[in-house]
């Protein structure tokens, strides 16, 4: 079947298979920071936007994507990379495995609630796991680069 | 304690790949590798012990797309060990890429390669298998001269005496102790006699096990993995296909993740067969599900302990027995099972007089266990932890005073720990912070919280080694490059740890220059020294070490090669950072001149190569305290706060140390409340995706605070000891301890789950009613 949809802001058509999921489109499209860590929409780690909406991409059809707008990490480097220094900061990359999703995730909660409270970010976060950090130096670097940014304002 | 101002050690550098990482860029094995390889996928055997009697892949063969199917009839007949692991390896070499008699459920009865992944699954749903179906071995306690034969081949082979025998199911088995037990025990004034039970759990990973394959240029088997263990992994691949290991070559790009599952080479072998085979590029990605249920997860234990002490708390005597199950294949069986003696028994090396330490490893058919993180002193220092715990609640004493009167001390004889002196130990000062900090004596009382809630405590000590002492080997390249800086090249693996980067801090330090200026390269069978790979907590204690000894060597190099230039004797120059000077005079020579010098007319390589091994292992420790909540109606444990302070020497990099204290710990929580791989009775495997096996997410874990307590290891670079596994050890010993406390009973069988509490106090109850 045929495919319209827009990623990372450009237009895109292809001829897929109806069964093909939005994970598999997405990196076949060559869109590899979107991850496989499960194949049980538990874990977070193929989180992508989809019309800005937080999504799993392997539990939706691409066909479903059709004419919507998606983005994965590499449309939004500048976004990311704002408060991704930050987590680095903290050494809380770790493998990386599990970034891009976390990342997109933080994306959306940044951009639903600009200033959240420690509470907020880990509700927020919940379903994105990590087996690495033990979680809380991603807290540490969100938390880290909201203050950075209240002291940008306040300058 | 020696302990100096550096410029790159002991400092919170950036991890050098952080961004790539952060930003999502391609570095994984699946992201860097071509699209169009053959998909490998491998039909699962379904019973837990059977023979193949017949295997008809010729429907399988017919589907579009599909280019081979192979069985245990096309395989090498060379039985080889897939564990991680010097050679010989202590693990039998008890397995054949496909073998006819399958041992667990999930064990391979054939290997598909085809164009799509939907050819492989349409093929492998056609392949018609007719078992002989025989009875398994799944409980591990009658798995012991069973008459049932886990490995009943004749081919079965041990490269080294662990004493294993397969016709008793035993993969190993040993008894070692010092002084006279049970004199000691008999004269004790109370003796408890304990059995503590540890589950297989997975290490979950992010990324899955995958490995892609290819004929390289040369016609070399070509191999990308996911692996911790580059150089083990080609010397495994050389034996189980039967060609040398200079027709392999193994790289590992950034890996998803290991925690010691990479240590194993669980799916290399079926992609490096699919190739050799077709000559084309092949690629196995394990599934979730894969990686739950044919990995190589933590060894179930059973460890019964005899704990012999005087009224005044003075520990006195250990005697203890382990018993591990290695599932279907004995892949780090013979060894897991020594740190469940010998990196617990050695924290109450104060007053002890005796010791006795015995073990049997057995085969079940299960899925086969491996290396986690902890490797065995998980399991017991959860033993050992919680029967301290429970004879301080007996003797009513505080558990961290009794800690204080038995624990090791620096300067310190282990004759329980191969008779190694505790050079660097800060354990003392780690118990005094924590109970500071913890507020200990604020939080040890239970207090009810008048809602059916109560709140206390639990405290645990843990221990761990730095490397496998007189068996690893590290080593690091250094180069100079014609601008001044320099590559740095290795073998160990960096699985997210951050082992590039200390490695480059320890460069830099030694360069006198910049992080930054230290470019890291890792790991490659073709290109990098040899090592034995990132495992047992030994790579910022001896690759760093081999580190240290290369630029030392560089250093000298550089100093003839500017002694050339200004027609001196190297003897007269020495090194300053960025340039050389001739001793006493104005003369120098920068390090970009010497670099060009070094590609003109220069017989002198301006590059280095060092190895180091260690006669010892000298062990970090911990002490983790914890505080839950405990609801009594529903037996939910609520972690409040986590306190750990480590003694790893001097942390090399404090954020990164900081970073996996606190992962470990989430994982020590996750195994102690939680994660639990589960069979059915036939052997089955229950809980095969996150769904069903559940690790903790942010929500599961409570406030975390890390501190250290610095010590300074004499053989180690710059001080330090290792960081990676010990602080996976305190949270179920001390969370076992904090549910006792709240509920009176003692859980002494992981994971302590809401479900069992909340049996374990209606059952109380009613007892009591």
């Amino acid at each position: 079947m045929e495919l319209k949809l827009t990623l990372n802001g450009r237009p895109v058509t292809d001829h897929i298979d109806p069964g093909l999921l939005l994970i598999d489109f997405l990196r076949n499209h060559g869109c590899y920071s979107v991850k496989r860590g499960c194949e049980t929409s538990g874990c977070g780690l193929c989180t992508v936007l989809m019309d800005g909406r937080p999504i799993l991409s392997c539990s939706m059809l691409a066909a479903r994507a059709a004419g919507h707008s998606i983005h994965t990490l590499e449309g939004l480097q500048e976004e990311a990379a704002d408060f991704a220094g930050f987590i680095a900061d903290q050494g809380a990359d770790q493998c990386g495995f599990c970034n891009p999703g976390f990342v997109m995730n933080t994306i959306a909660l940044l951009r639903e609630n600009p200033d959240p409270t420690d509470d907020e970010i880990r509700m927020f976060l919940a379903g994105n796991l990590c087996r690495c950090s033990g979680y809380d130096g991603q807290l540490r670097g969100i938390r880290n680069y909201l203050e950075s940014r209240r002291k940008e304002h306040r300058a | 304690m020696e302990q100096k101002e550096y410029k790159s050690i002991n400092k919170p550098v950036r991890k050098k790949d952080a961004m790539q990482l952060l930003l999502g860029r391609p570095v994984y094995t699946d992201d860097i590798t071509p699209g169009n390889a053959l998909v490998v996928k491998l039909l699962r055997s379904p019973h837990a012990n059977a023979v193949i009697q017949e295997i008809n892949t010729s429907t399988a063969l017919k589907v579009p797309g599909v280019a081979a199917v192979y069985t245990w009839e096309d395989v090498p007949k060379t039985r080889f060990a897939i564990a991680g692991q010097t050679y010989p390896e202590p693990s039998p070499y008890d397995r054949l890429i496909l073998d006819r008699h399958v041992r667990f459920v999930g064990d391979p009865v054939a290997i598909i390669a085809a164009e799509t992944e939907k050819a492989a699954l349409r093929a492998m749903k056609m392949i018609k298998v007719k078992y002989q179906i025989l009875e398994p071995v799944l409980d591990f306690c009658k798995a012991k001269d069973n008459p049932i034969l886990v490995h009943p081949e004749e081919d079965w082979f041990p490269p080294c005496q662990v004493g294993g025998d397969p016709k008793r199911n035993l993969v190993a088995s040993e008894v070692n102790s010092d002084g006279d037990v049970e004199a000691v025990l008999s004269d004790c004034d109370i003796v408890l006699d304990r059995t503590y039970h540890t589950k297989a759990f997975n290490q979950a990973m992010m990324e899955t096990f995958r490995t892609y394959t290819e004929l390289d240029r040369y016609g070399r088997l070509h191999v990308i993995s996911s692996t911790q263990i580059v150089f083990h992994c080609r010397r495994i691949l050389s034996r189980a296909l039967g060609i040398p290991k200079s027709r392999i070559r193994v790289e590992k790009p950034r890996i998803g993740g290991g925690f010691g599952a990479k240590q194993t080479a669980v799916c290399e072998v079926y992609p490096a067969f699919v190739t050799l085979k077709t000559g084309r590029p092949a690629k196995l990605i394990y599934t979730r599900e894969e990686s739950q249920i044919a990995g190589s997860p933590r060894h179930e234990m059973e460890i019964r302990i005899r704990l012999g002490a005087g009224r005044d708390g003075h520990i006195r005597c250990v005697d203890l027995y382990t018993l591990s199950n290695t599932g279907a294949y004995g892949e780090h069986g013979p060894t897991t099972v020594g740190l469940s003696g010998h990196k617990a028994i050695p924290l109450y090396t104060g007053g002890l007089e005796a010791y006795r330490f015995s073990y049997d490893v057995v085969y079940t058919n299960l899925q086969a266990a491996g290396a986690y993180r902890g490797y065995g002193a998980t399991q017991g220092i959860f033993a050992l932890e919680s029967i301290v715990n429970e004879l301080a609640e007996q003797l009513g004493m505080d558990p961290t005073v009794i800690r204080d009167k038995n624990m090791v001390k620096e300067g310190m004889k282990m004759p329980s720990y191969y008779n190694e002196t505790a050079n660097a130990c800060a354990l003392d000062r780690c118990m005094e912070h924590c109970r500071q900090m913890f507020h200990w004596d604020e939080k040890y009382p239970v207090r009810d919280m008048g809602n059916g809630k109560v709140r206390t405590a639990g405290v645990a000590m843990a221990m761990q080694g730095s490397c496998i002492s007189h068996v690893d080997v590290g080593s690091a390249t250094i180069k100079l490059g014609e601008d001044g800086t320099y590559n740095l090249i290795i073998g160990a693996a960096d699985m997210g740890t951050g082992c590039d980067t200390i490695l480059a801090q320890m460069a830099a330090e030694c360069l006198d220059c910049s992080v930054d200026d230290i470019a890291v390269f890792g790991a490659d069978t073709d290109a990098s020294p040899y090592d034995s790979g990132s495992y047992a907590s030994s790579t910022t204690y001896i690759t760093g070490k081999a580190v240290e000894k290369a630029c030392a060597e560089l250093k000298e190099r550089i100093c003839s090669i500017a002694a050339e230039m200004l027609g001196c004797a190297a003897s007269e120059m020495v090194f300053e950072g960025r340039q050389v000077r001739r001793i006493g005079t104005e003369e120098t020579v920068s390090l970009t001149d010497i670099g060009y010098k070094s590609q003109v007319f220069n017989t002198q390589a301006a590059e280095a190569t060092a190895s180091h091994s260690s006669p010892v292992s000298p062990p970090p420790y911990m002490v983790g305290m914890v505080e839950i909540e405990l609801d009594k109606e529903t037996g939910l444990v609520t972690i409040l706060d986590y306190m750990a302070v480590v003694d790893c020497g001097i942390p090399i990099n404090p954020a990164l140390a900081r970073i996996q204290t606190e992962g470990g710990i989430v994982q020590g929580i996750g195994h102690t409340l939680m994660e639990d791989v589960r069979y059915d009775h036939n052997g089955k495997p229950i809980g095969s995706s996150f769904m069903q096996y559940k690790i903790p997410t942010r929500l599961d874990m409570g406030k975390l605070h890390v501190e250290f307590e610095h010590s300074y290891e004499p053989t180690g670079p710059f001080g330090a000891k290792s960081i990676g596994e010990i602080v996976i050890n305190t949270p179920a010993p001390a969370l076992a301890h904090a549910i006792y406390r709240a509920t009176g009973v003692w859980h002494r069988e992981l994971p302590i789950t809401p479900e069992k509490i909340a049996l374990s106090l209606s059952g109380k109850e009613g007892k009591n009613s």
